[in-house]
This record gives C-alpha cells, sequence and structure tokens, in this order.
C-alpha cells in the first residue's frame, strides 16, 4: 500500500485532538471545558455547531457526568469521546474505573495537568498517575503529530472485539497543547475507513443465546449488576487479560497506520533514540522526550554514548520492550513528571526499576522528578543529569537515588 | 447455587447477566423470618405494598398471602407496619 498524500496545517496538540476526532466518525462526545484542555472542547462544539460532524455532543454540569455519559453512550454501541485534565481527571475517578469494568471502549484525551493545591493550571503527569491502574489502555504522544496519530488509532484499539477496553492519549499540558506546530493530516474519507464500523463482542443473555455486547431492545442484556465475591474477582481476571492481548493490537494498528501515513513511533511501545550502542540512557513520557533528543544529539557530537528511551504506552507496560533496552546499560535515569510522595521516587520511576529487576543484569538507576506544576526543562537541566550518569558509569556508585531536578533550595 | 461456580474463561464480559436475576436466591443473606399469624391477619395485603422486594404475594388459588423465602432478606418492614400484629421476626435456626 502505497503512502496517502496529506496535507500539512498548523495546529496545537488540543486541536489536534479535535481534528482526529473530527475525522474518526464519532456519535456521542460528551465533555466538560478545563485548561488546558479546553481548545479540543472548543474546537469539537465549533465543528458541531457548524454542521462538520454528526456527532451528539452533550454539555454536561461535571467531568463526573461526562464520563458518566460517554460510557453509557458506548455500551449502547455508539463510539464514544471524551477530554479531560487534572481536576477533571480526578473528578472522573469513580467512573474511570467503571468505564474500563464496564468494558465500554471510550476514547479520551488527558491533556495532563498538575493537581492542586497549590492550585497550578501547568503541565505535569500526577493526573494521570493516579489513573494508572484503574485498567485503561495508556498512550503517551511526544508531539502534537504523534496526538493526531494516536487518537486515530486508539479508536481502533478500544473497540477491538477481543480488547474492549477504554484508551486514554496522554499530551502534555501547555507544552504541547497550546503548541502551534506542522501537523500532517490524512483525508477524512481515509480516517473514516481506517477507523471503520465499530464490532461487537458476542455475550450470553438470560436465556444462552449469544447476542452482541449492546444495549439494545432487540436482544436484552443485563450490565453493570451488583457483582459479590462469587464472581467480581473473575471479571478483574478478564481485564488483566485484555492487557495481555492489546500489545498484538496495539502493534497490528500502529503498523497498518505506518503504512497509510508513512509515521511510526519506535516499535509502537517504546520509541528508543540511539539506544543500541549507549552507554549511558534516560527513560520518560511525553514531549521531554523532544528536548532530551536534542541533548543526546550534542552529547553524541562529543562522543558521549548516550541515548533516551521513551515509553509511548505506560498501560500496557511494554516489560519485555524496557527490559532489553536497559539491562545492558551502565547507568539509567529515569525523568520522572510526578512524585508518589512519601514512596522513594515517582510513579515512573517504579516502573522502570520493576522492570530492571526481572533483567539479566541490573545497572544502576536513578530518578529526577523534575517539571511539576509546569516547571520548565531545559536541555541545561538534562545535560547535567547525563553528568551524572557518566559519574555513576564510571564509579559504579549511586550517591542519590531520587534527586529533584530544578527545584531552588 | 448448587452449580460449579463458572471461571473466567467461562463468563461473558463486564458482569453481563447470563441467568435471571430470580435464579438467585438473595433469601439466604436472612437473619430473621418473617412468620405470620392466619389468625390474626386480616389479608389487608399492606405487607404486599410495603415488601420492597415483591417477596409477599397473593395466591390467587388459595385466596391467602404468601411469602416467598427465596427473595425474602429479613427486613422486617413487614412485621413493622403490619396493623393487626399478626407478624413476627423469627430467628433463622432459633424456632
Amino acid at each position: 500500500m502505497a503512502i496517502i498524500e496529506q496535507k500539512t496545517i498548523p495546529l496545537n496538540g488540543d486541536e489536534a485532538v479535535a481534528y482526529a476526532v473530527k475525522q474518526s466518525d464519532v456519535d456521542v462526545v460528551a465533555a466538560y471545558p478545563i485548561t488546558p484542555q479546553t481548545i479540543i472542547v472548543e474546537r469539537f462544539s465549533e465543528y458541531v455547531a457548524n454542521g462538520e460532524v454528526d456527532t451528539e455532543f452533550v454539555c454536561v454540569e461535571s467531568e463526573h457526568s461526562a464520563l458518566a455519559a460517554s460510557l453509557t453512550a458506548s455500551l449502547t454501541g455508539a463510539r464514544a469521546f471524551t477530554a479531560t485534565a487534572s481536576a477533571g481527571l480526578a473528578l472522573m475517578h469513580e467512573m474511570v474505573y467503571v468505564t474500563a469494568g464496564c468494558r465500554a471502549p471510550v476514547v479520551m484525551a488527558v491533556t495532563n495537568r498538575a493537581l492542586s493545591a497549590p492550585i497550578n493550571i501547568h503541565c505535569d503527569h500526577s493526573d494521570v498517575m493516579a489513573e494508572r491502574d484503574s485498567g485503561w489502555i495508556q498512550l503517551w504522544a511526544e508531539n502534537a503529530q504523534e496526538v493526531y496519530d494516536s487518537i486515530i488509532q486508539a479508536f481502533r484499539i478500544a473497540e477491538h472485539p477481543d480488547l474492549m477496553t477504554p484508551v486514554m492519549v496522554n499530551l502534555d499540558g501547555f507544552f504541547l497543547s497550546h503548541t502551534l506546530e506542522n501537523v500532517q493530516v490524512l483525508p477524512d474519507n481515509v480516517v473514516r475507513k481506517f477507523v471503520g464500523i465499530r464490532q461487537y463482542p458476542l455475550v450470553s443473555d438470560t436465556q444462552g443465546k449469544k447476542v452482541p455486547f449492546k444495549l439494545d431492545p432487540d436482544f436484552p442484556l443485563t450490565m453493570g449488576p451488583l457483582d459479590l465475591p462469587d464472581y467480581y474477582f473473575e471479571h478483574k481476571r478478564q481485564q488483566e487479560e485484555a492487557m495481555h492481548i492489546a500489545p498484538k493490537i496495539i502493534k497490528q494498528v500502529h503498523d497498518e497506520y505506518a503504512k497509510l501515513s508513512g509515521r511510526s513511533y519506535g516499535n509502537g511501545f517504546v520509541d528508543a533514540y540511539n539506544v543500541d550502542d549507549a552507554e549511558i540512557v534516560t527513560v520518560c513520557l511525553g514531549s521531554t522526550a523532544g528536548t532530551t533528543k536534542t541533548v543526546v544529539d550534542q552529547l553524541r557530537s562529543k562522543g558521549i554514548k548516550a541515548g533516551v528511551l521513551r515509553v509511548r504506552t505506560l498501560r500496557p507496560l511494554p516489560v519485555e520492550d524496557i527490559m532489553r533496552a536497559l539491562e545492558n546499560k551502565k547507568a539509567v535515569a529515569v525523568l520522572d513528571r510526578s512524585n508518589s510522595v512519601g514512596g522513594q521516587g515517582g510513579p515512573f520511576f517504579h516502573e522502570i526499576r520493576h522492570v530492571l529487576y526481572g533483567a539479566q543484569s541490573h545497572p544502576p538507576i536513578v530518578d529526577y522528578v523534575y517539571g511539576l506544576g509546569g516547571r520548565d526543562m531545559p536541555p541545561a537541566l538534562i545535560q547535567n543529569i547525563y553528568k551524572d550518569l557518566e559519574e555513576i558509569a564510571k564509579t559504579g556508585k549511586v550517591k542519590n537515588l531520587v534527586q529533584f531536578a530544578g527545584v531552588r533550595e | 447455587m448448587s452449580q460449579q461456580p463458572k471461571g473466567w474463561k467461562e463468563i461473558s464480559i463486564a458482569g453481563v447477566c447470563w441467568k435471571p436475576a430470580t435464579d438467585y436466591h438473595t433469601g439466604d443473606w436472612r437473619s430473621f423470618k418473617p412468620v405470620r399469624d392466619p389468625k390474626k391477619c386480616t389479608k389487608c395485603l399492606l405487607c404486599h405494598i410495603v415488601c420492597p422486594d415483591a417477596a409477599i404475594q397473593w395466591n390467587k388459588e388459595t385466596q391467602d398471602i404468601e411469602f416467598n423465602y427465596d427473595f425474602c432478606k429479613g427486613c422486617g418492614i413487614c412485621a413493622n407496619e403490619c396493623g393487626a400484629k399478626a407478624i413476627v421476626m423469627v430467628q433463622e435456626g432459633g424456632e
């Protein structure tokens, strides 16, 4: 299949989300605006007002209702989308778990923002880390182009009948949401064909008949009932199984999309930049990877064997990919844009260090909590981290397991 | 509930019910059981109205009130509301 000719248009990250949703034949969008996600809701409501989409747009009174409406629309068989950030995601918390447990394939953009208090509207990852264990697939974008591409892929992944698992697409607040980039967009009909028409897995009704998994008066089903100690555990085990199947589907969708668009993101799970022959490696999520890649280029030009591993799917965690990329390195630093207060490092550090425990050899691994509440992460700070890694690689000794990069003493 | 419970590979996703709610005998949650004295009962059917679980029915054939102990959770509302004091709550296993 030849790569499709595409036009390049200026879009910020939020607009890239709205544009991708416009093209993805979405039936229901229920959302509540919150900085820095607001542009998604504004742009999309313009598409609705202009008649550019036939989506039912539901104005709700809170984020809890936004996700409740999206999830229930999804259970009737509709393709549903919502978006939020920070306190909005925190208010959704209950419904985040309900959506995953009801196996409603909702797609949600999360424009990552710090949690209060003190109140702050800027980027960090503490909002979404609180939802890490909720049962959603998590895609993380490095730039507006990847935001656009990931939203389109997310519908195909979430709605796969073997998966039926909601997908979050994470984009860094302001750094991505409000920064204008040149974004290549596929023609409407190509996206529509790519996302396709939603298919439904079959489930047993009360008569033992196999019926499509959706609320339909022609095939009555009871969804979301009380589930006591005799069966709740089995349903939770099924969700874990879906996460085991997910990598196959994520890969298939990523590769098929790459053939169409010419764009791929590492192997779909991790994006390894100069990692193969590297001695010192940083591991990060989201837009920080862009700055870090520039620093890696500078270090490489001086003969320093530096690399950066960006994780694209935090859930399911690509354990094998991370392990293979890091196990033979001399020193590894995790860049954490959130902190687990009192937990010895941020949540991302815990994930990566946990993976390395199963590796053949254990490189020394340290954590840098950075950028909380939108604090900048300039190249100089990243250069200092690589300097620390050179020292650790030389001596094999870790002086500080967890440090805070960019905080004033 | 006599059958062997199913495993996660056999059941539908998301807790979709594969059997009707009436197959689930919530009456086994009960610790107190309502017992009616037919001599005191005036058959006013107030108990039928106040029962939150439709566990008190009118039997057309016998022309009498019938308790369905498969679904009576023993909440005691019927006994509390009965004007004729015809219903008493008796501890299960205590008869």
